[in-house]
């Protein structure tokens, strides 16, 4: 069943990774001092603190790090379980939180290889949002 | 450091009061009665005058300021207020150091920590509201169903689970443990509503690992603890269980929701247990009986192992059923039923329980009780943990 996708609001320190969403492209902020790759998206390192921040498209590969299928929960979440809710850690190394999609949610588990989607979503207004990065079974 | 620069003794816990604990929703009182009636019988419980409070503490954002309490009680002077910044309940033990460490720095003299919730008046906690803005944090966690703190948690314990290889049997016995005690507990909501292997396991998912029965209740209701100089304790109706320790608990971007956390399979506690015990001057192994916070049993595992009362390898072994009940156990827990079968009292109820094992006065008294662990909020940003003692610890 298809997930609700209630569309984020960007705000100035996270334009490019949304922009890069309606792209169909994951792109991540990187320190330009350390080098940390830092989510979620800003503009100040939380490693070092430098604010030499820049930005690059990222491969949208990574793996379960963990996850739960929820199988009860009140409101509109409630009328598509079950569904799974996961950290998948992105080759470049952070942790997202995100669902699995197209899947069966009883064979997903820690260590399952996956790839990034993006997948249309509408803000409160009903208007088309930047789209949510979401992720699926990956073969290979 | 010098011995001066540590609570450890200088204060006790010497009133403890609550109100009666409904079902979410059943209180015919409003909060701020329920939570002006435990500070009541806590001064009851005490021997003290409710004007003889002139400070309080609370957390989780208590809807019951210290101005309107003060000004209900007749306080003559209002000398200290205190919150706990926001971390689920991860800061029941921290009211209680914040009181201590007030009443040590000469601050006031006789402080409250207290909390209460009527959720049936301004509805449930932790969880996420569908009107919230879509935007900081939230944009990444919000949007994907991430509703409650449950979800939050049964991803840690699952990659805990991955990690070590432990926990499924210890949650179930830890969930039974809670309704057990509460079986002579006539305070707790599960009174007369046992909880068997069978029942435990048929239970339905709420958000894999975590059954209905790893999952703390909801209910409406007060707590509140007085603390004063432990010189003054003697003069007070109740024999002074002592705060040996409290610490807060907070790591490397433990407040790491949606970006990434250091330490991420943990309960939240590696940074204060070394701390804890240390002031408190005691081991693991001086421990008598353990208040663990149950927001979901998973991370009560976790807890136990971090304050050193069974390990990683054993977990399984250690937190058996049989081993976890007061009557006859090793490592008794949560005595009177815990936020799982006694109340949720956002775990200000199992600081009360723990003061009740050192006055010898559970339900599910163990026997000899001097050093009773009480800790707040596991797997949460920051969590809080406090030991208590009888005066004999401090030899
Ligand atoms: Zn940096």
């Amino acid at each position: 069943m298809k997930l609700p996708a209630k569309a984020p609001e960007p705000n100035s320190e996270n334009t490019p990774f949304f922009d890069g969403a309606r792209q169909g492209r994951l792109v991540l902020p990187r320190c330009g001092d350390c080098g940390f790759v830092i989510w979620f998206p800003r503009q100040i390192c939380p490693e070092c603190s430098s604010q030499d921040v820049s930005w690059f498209e990222a491969s949208g590969k990574g793996s379960i790090y963990s996850c739960t299928v929820t199988r009860r929960i009140p409101g509109g979440w409630g009328k598509v379980t079950p569904f799974v809710l996961a950290y998948v850690e992105l080759e470049e190394g952070p942790r997202v939180m995100t669902n699995i999609v197209d899947c069966d949610p009883e064979h997903v588990s820690i260590g399952d290889r996956v790839e990034a989607v993006f997948e249309e979503a509408t803000n409160r207004d009903g208007e088309s949002g930047p789209p949510l990065l979401r992720f699926r079974v990956r073969e290979g | 450091m010098s011995d001066d620069y540590s609570l450890r003794g200088k204060v006790a816990v010497v009133g403890v009061g609550e109100t009666t604990y409904y079902k979410h929703g059943q209180s015919a009182d409003p909060e701020f009665v329920l939570v002006l009636k435990a500070i009541l019988a806590a001064c009851a419980d005490a021997g003290l005058d409710p004007k003889d409070i002139d400070g309080f503490c609370s957390y989780s954002n208590d809807r019951n300021d210290p101005p309107r309490l003060a000004n209900a009680l007749g306080i003559p002077e209002l000398r200290y207020s205190n919150m706990q910044w926001t971390s689920g309940g991860g800061g029941a033990a921290a009211a209680v150091q914040n009181a201590a460490g007030a009443i040590v720095a000469g601050s006031a003299e006789v402080v409250v920590a207290y909390r209460g919730l009527a959720q049936g008046q301004f509805g449930r906690f932790g969880r996420s509201g569908g009107s919230r803005p879509v935007s900081g944090a939230a944009a990444y966690t919000l949007p994907y169903g991430m509703m409650s703190a449950a979800q939050m948690y049964a991803m840690r314990t699952t990659r805990f689970m991955h990690e070590h290889g432990v926990g499924r049997d210890a949650m179930r016995s830890i969930a039974m443990a809670c309704y057990h005690h509460a079986q002579n507990n006539p305070r707790a909501v599960m009174h007369g509503r046992t909880l068997d292997e069978e029942t435990y396991d048929s239970s339905r998912w709420i958000t894999e690992p975590y059954r209905l029965f790893d999952c703390c209740l909801e209910n409406d209701g007060a707590a509140a603890l007085i603390l004063t100089r432990t010189d003054r304790a003697k003069d007070l109706a109740k024999p002074p269980a002592l705060v040996l320790a409290a610490q807060q608990s907070g790591g490397h971007r433990s407040g790491a929701t949606a970006e990434n956390t250091t330490d991420y399979v943990t309960s939240s506690f590696k940074p204060a247990v070394k701390h804890l015990y240390k002031q408190a001057g005691v081991t693991a192994a001086d421990v008598d009986v353990v208040q663990s916070y149950e927001n979901f049993t998973g991370g009560v595992v976790m807890s136990l192992i971090e304050h050193g009362l069974c390990t990683y390898e054993n977990a399984d072994e250690v937190l058996t059923f049989d081993n976890l009940r007061a009557d006859g156990g090793t490592l008794p827990l949560n005595t009177s039923g815990g936020n799982l079968a006694e109340c949720y009292m956002h775990g200000l109820g199992l600081q009360v329980e723990a003061v009740r094992q050192i006055r010898g006065e559970s339900s599910n008294q163990v026997a000899n009780a001097k050093v009773a662990l009480a800790n707040a909020g596991p797997m949460v940003p920051v969590a809080s943990t406090a030991i208590y003692g009888a005066e004999e610890v401090l030899g």
